[in-house]
């Protein structure tokens, strides 16, 4: 801040006349604001100061901004000999001084020959939106925005012809946006009833908490004019109407990321369930062991978060599927035709996974870090903001999703895959390496799983039990879009996310839960097989 | 005379139900008789940990009948100990009257933490003893009564049904979690002092309630030996088989599950009444649908469509579990879940199938 001030005072001089040239008279009568403002300012109180800031603000002098910081930051004092105003930067006990005025050097002086120029609270919001109305004028469009919002929650009537004549210079659509929001906002608090009444009927469908706030004090008038009322009323109502919209949307957005997520979990149960008919317990393990993978790598690479999590998703898919065709072949290929035994068994593998993972990275959950392009949100308008990260799984989640269709409906694996789930016997006979096939479909449903689990990563902190959280989840989301069936599950999925999101705000996020699974288990009633029933011969 | 012809030429059973009557006078009476000193002297905490056991083979008995005899693989019945397990828990809570922290006649403690002005209405009639007991019986019997008739119906078989009890478990977990649903939150029911007037801290209360532990278990096992060796229990066996078949034949299969099933689920609920007072607390954890899935595995590894073989392996497994927790706890979960796998993968018949392959051998 000090440096500004000496590299602005080593300025030609030339260069400040010729600044000042365009309104000379002006200049000198605001100069002479300045420093009476500068002289209230030492001498009087709290009121006095007020008066003071108000000068000063308004007197359009260059020096005023710096002035108005240093005062709000407590770096103004006065030096007790002859009471000139000084900015001091203080060192222990001595203090480096400059005049206000003219940003003169006065070297260091001792810290008990000066006097602080203090202010209170009221003081404090005062000074803030004084500076933020310096800085409307201010070059950069950010600074005016900041500046406008600053202004929005202390507006008087007499700045809505400030604000019009901003206004009228502002290129910035979105500060132009902002400032004709302020100015309504500051017309509504004036007493003129058609100027009110204008600004209101500007103000409709308006999305900024300020009006709503500002729309609700004048309703809350007494003798308020009944034609005001009205108006006032319909753009109340038409807000409400559009902040329930906006709501709804990102209830719907919520949902559509949580379904987004029991898909992703589901989709690779989906296959080892639905194609290859076995019941995979150890599926969240899986899914575990895929978060826990990003986690390692993003270790091992410290400096470069958003490559370790792209490396993440080959790695993951490899390990969980690499542990899943171990888990194959050492036990689920014995227990084909005896699903309860599976189910037994593969839970068995999940209690020894989930016990490995503990005693190799300790019971504690992990964090996996975010790479900054998946944080923050998108803001949509003032109510509505998407998490991008969100987003991005959501996408993903979608890619995977039709990657796997793709595989499963036009390469040859896939074709093999479905011959040996549509029957056995005869895709034997064929040739098919129906042993061969079995591994890879389970293996490939676990990578999938692992997959997932880089996603997960992102949405929460991974722990040993992480998959267990999510596993009745999968299953309920396989069994309701109806086994074997990829677009059922990703409907499943996604309807049961929206579902949930849906019934949250009123239930309890608990409840709803026990909702839904009360509801899955009344619809298995009616239709076992699912929303999308397979058809055929393979139904049995 | 009926138990003699049940249990004519299985030895399994009359082996099981003998060391049980021996147990059930030998471990009160050196528990209560022999004083400390004596070598043959058995402590209270042991003698609580046996009656603990014995509640767990009651419940094995009674998943046993379901899956061994019937092939329905129940993930579920976790959720019936721990119903019939509150059910009793509530009316201890009762007993604690004025005796409570905050000294309320009526509330329980959690309650008036939780500022709540009078009982909500589920809780009224538990401080009768008859009326807990009841309930122990009808509420998880209803449930499965409930569960049962909507599976059951639209022919909910196999896998599926697994999965649905263990989403059913799962539910009342989270539910029972819940503060406002009134059965304490996560901290569940605890602090019990007497029952029917005795405290529950006396040597002869926890005798008694030894003692009714292997009653129960002696009354379930003769009942669901009972019903296996009926003309119900056979077609149990067919259904198990070939459901199909026997629904062409013209069996009513749906109805014959359904009330196998329910009374499985109420014999499950009395192991979780005698339960609660032995060890002292009923939290939502007996939801957990790992604990569900713990008990099929006390049957496999016994082994099912046994019931002696229920019986032994929930108490080998129980007891290694105790064991392996103390000693080494990290090994606990991995012995778990090798046994899972070795059991299916090498013992399908479990221990008892050793046995007996042995028997036939020789």
């Amino acid at each position: 801040m000090h440096h500004s001030i000496r590299t602005y005072c080593k300025l030609p001089v030339l260069l400040l006349i010729l600044f000042l040239l365009p309104h000379p008279s002006f200049a000198a009568v605001n100069n002479e604001q300045f420093t009476e403002g500068i002289t209230i300012l030492i001498k009087g109180n709290f009121k006095e100061k007020r008066l003071a800031i108000q000068q000063i603000a308004t007197s359009d002098d260059s020096r005023a901004k710096v002035l108005l910081q240093a005062l709000l930051a407590g770096n103004l004092y006065r030096v007790k000999k002859d009471n000139r105003l000084v900015y001091a930067d203080i060192d222990g006990g001595k203090a480096r001084i400059e005049t206000v005025l003219t940003a003169e050097d006065l070297g260091l002086i001792k810290k008990r020959k000066l006097k602080k120029i203090t202010i209170n609270n009221s003081l404090r919001g005062y000074l803030k939106t004084s500076l933020a109305r310096i800085d409307l004028r201010d070059p950069d469009s950010t600074i005016r925005l900041q500046a406008v919002s600053l202004l929005i929650v202390s507006l008087t009537p007499e700045d809505s012809i400030l604000l019009s004549e901003l206004l009228l210079t502002e290129t910035d659509s979105k500060v132009r946006e902002e400032l004709a929001t302020a100015r309504d906002i500051a017309t509504l608090r004036s007493k003129d009833r058609q100027t009110i009444l204008t600004a209101l009927g500007n103000l409709r469908g308006n999305l900024d908490p300020a009006v709503r706030n500002e729309v609700s004090t004048l309703l809350a008038q007494d003798n308020l004019d009944e034609s005001l009322r009205k108006e006032a009323l319909a753009v109340q109502r038409s807000i409400q109407s559009k902040v329930s919209f906006f709501g709804l949307v990102e209830k719907l957005f919520f949902g559509l990321s949580l379904g987004s997520v029991l898909v992703l979990a589901a989709i690779g149960l989906a296959i080892t369930f639905g194609v290859i008919g076995v019941i995979n317990m150890a599926h969240g393990e899986l899914i575990m062991l895929g978060a826990y993978t990003t986690y390692v790598i993003q270790q091992l690479m410290p400096g470069y978060i958003g490559l370790a999590l792209f490396l993440s998703i080959p790695a993951a898919f490899l390990v969980s599927g690499i542990t899943g065709i171990i888990i194959e072949r050492s036990v689920i290929r014995f227990l084909y035709g005896r699903p309860l035994e599976t189910l037994l068994a593969t839970f068995g593998i999940s209690l020894i996974l989930q016990q490995t993972v503990r005693s190799i990275f300790s019971p504690l959950n992990r964090s996996v870090a975010t790479p900054a392009w998946m944080s923050g949100s998108i803001q949509i308008n003032p109510i509505l903001s998407l998490t991008t990260n969100r987003i991005t799984i959501l996408i993903f989640s979608l890619l995977v999703f039709a990657g796997l269709y793709l595989l499963l409906r036009k390469s040859s694996l896939g074709l093999q895959v479905r011959a040996v789930s549509q029957n056995r016997a005869m895709a034997r006979a064929m040739g098919v390496q129906a042993a061969k096939v079995d591994a890879l479909t389970f293996g490939l449903g676990s990578g999938i799983a692992g997959i997932a689990g880089v996603a997960l990563a992102q949405l929460t902190n991974v722990g040993p039990n992480l998959g267990q959280a999510y596993i009745i989840d999968s299953f309920m989301v396989v069994v309701f879009g109806g086994v074997g069936n990829l677009w059922g599950t990703l409907i499943g999925g996604l309807t049961l996310g929206v579902a949930n999101k849906f019934i949250e705000p009123w239930a309890g996020a608990v409840l709803a839960k026990i909702i839904i699974l009360i509801f899955i288990i009344l619809f298995i009633q009616k239709r076992p097989q699912g929303l999308f029933p397979q058809k055929g011969r393979a139904a049995e | 005379m009926i138990l003699l012809k049940l249990l004519n030429k299985d030895r399994g059973s009359s082996f099981t139900l003998a060391l049980l009557a021996l147990v059930t006078i030998v471990v009160p009476a050196c528990n209560l008789l022999l004083p400390e000193s004596s070598l043959f002297h058995i402590q209270t905490y042991t003698m609580t940990l046996l009656g603990k056991y014995l509640c767990y083979a009651l419940l094995a008995v009674a998943v046993d009948l379901v899956w061994g005899y019937m092939g329905i693989l129940s993930l579920g019945h976790g959720a019936f100990f721990a119903l019939g397990g509150y059910a009793m828990g509530m009316y201890l809570m009762r007993q604690i009257g004025n005796r409570g922290v905050y000294g309320n006649p009526v509330l329980p403690d959690f309650m008036v933490f939780l500022n709540w002005e009078q009982l909500p209405w589920f809780w009224h009639g538990f401080q009768w003893f008859w009326f807990a007991m009841l309930m122990v019986l009808l509420i998880p019997g209803l449930l499965a009564l409930a569960f049962g008739w909507l599976a059951f119906r639209s022919r909910v078989t196999g896998v599926y049904l697994s999965i649905m009890t263990q989403a059913l478990t799962y539910a009342l977990l989270l539910a029972f979690f819940r503060n406002e649903m009134g059965f304490g939150g996560n901290n569940g029911l605890t602090d019990f002092k007497d029952i029917l007037g005795f405290s529950l801290q006396s040597d002869t209360t926890r005798a008694m309630l030894f003692i009714a532990s292997a009653l129960a278990l002696g009354f379930g096992y003769l009942s669901c030996l009972y019903i296996s060796r009926s003309r119900l229990g056979r077609v149990c066996t067919a259904i198990r088989d070939q459901e199909d078949r026997t629904r062409f034949i013209g069996y009513r299969v749906e109805n014959v599950k359904l009330w196998i099933f329910a009374f499985s689920a109420m014999l499950t609920g009395v192991a979780g009444a005698l339960y609660v007072p032995q060890v002292g607390i009923i939290n939502p954890n007996e939801f957990s649908p790992l604990g569900s899935i713990e008990i099929v595995i006390w049957v496999a590894v016994g082994g099912r469509a046994t019931l002696y073989g229920a019986v032994a392996g929930a108490l080998m497994v129980n007891y290694s579990k105790s064991y392996l927790t103390a000693a080494m706890p990290d090994a606990w979960l991995f012995a778990l879940g090798a046994l899972f796998v070795l059991v299916t993968l090498l013992l399908p018949h479990g221990v008892t199938g050793l046995l007996r392959r042995k028997d036939a051998t020789t």
